[in-house]
């Protein structure tokens, strides 16, 4: 009797285990304890995320590769083929690590590349992204046919966003659903950085005050406690540990630049039914801060493409 | 000979529970492309995939930021089988800018913003009410679109 107990506890046992641990994995979220729903938090934008502890699953959502190229496009930033990765290094990226930044990376060229219709260089860095994939086992994320669909598209921008979106969402779901949140988060982390590269490379010094693409770059703030949250959830992983290093070294340039904003106020635009959140916003980064940020971004953007 | 059965039933215990938990995994992308990506028409999708197995009353929170240059929709969809799903943006104040339980349960909602922002989203499954039954669990994504400022 006793020894039949013993069994079903340790059954029941194993199952909560397993339970937890398999809950933890997957769908990109992460657990967190309850807590009081009143807790005051600063007013400052870039502390939303102190207050990540209530729901039963938390998402941190980075921009994706696909909107930070959207985003450096509608600053009115030009094409430039030089800041892109060459396709030319796939074949050095042999770790998971360096092959997950660079699906990253190559989708967000990628992108940039389809926004300018640069029809040769959105083929070659499908491709590059494509090896990147298959070499970090995604099934089925990007196939041929999806290769094939983009070569007969290739004039078509509209069709090109929906099939890189495609297959992004593809990459990044089956490394979810099948436990690697740590390389999903090197994925978004690549592009996340690719597309602040391609930006800082972009500002040209004598139009630095007033500059449309200068002022995207100082958004990314908002984003990297996001980011660190993400890679965070990973932590123990040495490669995710070493590049969390980096992105702190990163972090603490863009805590030089001060955001402050006003109190948003929601009003629907009852033609279009759309809301429009109006507050003002103020922001002091100087030239240096900028240069200082550009040549950091560039130094840990090295060690992911070398 | 009981240690020897247990020796085999925990493995494929193990194996059946990493299985069913990847298949509802699989079965929520596949709702999630299949129900909640044609909601974000004509708004670029971002390519970003959220998603999770919710039971009635469970919440999930989702931190983003959104650019001055966009325009913005998310889609935030359960399955049939689940009550509503209630949504709210807060702000980094905890100001609500917008709930879902106003507009009835609405699966979208449309924006723009004067200044970029960090947003707080929270989704939650409401509940039926019916004391006794089971709690429905079910698929919710949470999915944007976005465009171009005009």
């Amino acid at each position: 009797m006793n020894k039949k107990c013993g069994i079903s506890t340790g059954i029941l046992v194993v199952i909560l285990i397993m339970s937890c641990v398999l809950e933890g994995c997957k769908s990109g979220g992460s657990k967190a304890p309850k807590e009081d729903l009143t807790t005051v938090i600063p007013k400052d934008n870039t502390v939303v995320l102190q207050d990540m502890t209530q729901a039963k699953k938390v998402f941190e959502s980075l921009p994706s590769p696909i909107e930070s190229a959207m985003l450096i496009k509608s600053a009115g930033a030009r094409f430039d083929n030089s800041l892109l990765n060459p396709v030319g290094n796939v074949n050095t990226y042999v770790s998971s690590k360096s092959m997950a930044l660079n699906l990253g990376i190559y989708t967000c060229d990628l992108s940039f590349a389809s926004l300018y219709e640069q029809t040769q260089m959105i083929i070659d860095c499908m491709n590059a992204a494509k090896k990147m994939a298959d070499g970090l086992g995604i099934l089925k994320a990007i196939e041929q046919s999806k290769i094939d669909e983009l070569e007969e598209n290739i004039n078509n921008t509209d069709k090109i966003m929906e099939i890189v979106s495609e297959t992004f969402m593809n990459s990044s779901s089956y490394l979810e659903d099948n436990g690697q949140p740590a390389i999903a988060s090197m994925v978004l982390l690549g592009g996340w950085l690719e597309g602040l590269y391609i930006s800082t490379q972009l500002v040209d010094m004598k139009d630095f005050n007033g500059n449309k693409l200068v002022g995207r770059i100082i958004d990314q703030k908002l984003s990297i406690d996001i980011l660190l949250n993400l890679l965070e959830r990973s932590k123990g992983n040495p490669a995710v540990d070493e590049l969390i290093v980096q992105v702190k070294g990163l972090k603490l340039v863009f805590d030089k630049i001060k955001i402050t904003t006003s109190p948003i106020r929601p009003e629907v635009d009852k033609a279009t039914n759309t809301t429009v959140l109006k507050s003002d916003v103020k922001t002091d980064m100087t030239p240096e801060v900028f240069k200082e940020l550009s040549a950091k971004v560039g130094e840990i953007r090295s060690t992911f493409v070398k | 000979m009981k240690d020897m059965r247990i020796y085999r039933i925990i493995p494929a215990l193990v194996l059946f529970l990493s299985v069913n938990t990847i298949n509802v995994d699989a079965q929520c992308k596949a709702f999630a492309k299949k129900v909640c990506l044609p909601e974000l028409a004509p708004y670029i999708h971002d390519g970003n995939y959220h998603a999770a197995v919710l039971v009635e009353g469970e919440e999930a929170e989702l931190y983003k930021t959104f650019y001055s240059d966009m325009e913005y929709r998310v889609a935030i969809c359960g399955e049939d089988k689940l009550p509503n799903v209630e949504f709210k943006v807060l702000d980094a104040n905890k100001n609500v800018l917008y709930s879902n339980k106003d507009a009835n349960y609405a699966k979208t909602w449309d924006f723009k913003l004067q200044s970029s922002q960090q947003l707080k989203l929270i989704v939650k499954v409401s509940s039926f009410n019916q004391p006794g039954d089971t709690p429905a669990s079910g698929c919710v994504s949470i999915m944007f679109g976005f465009k171009v400022k005009k």
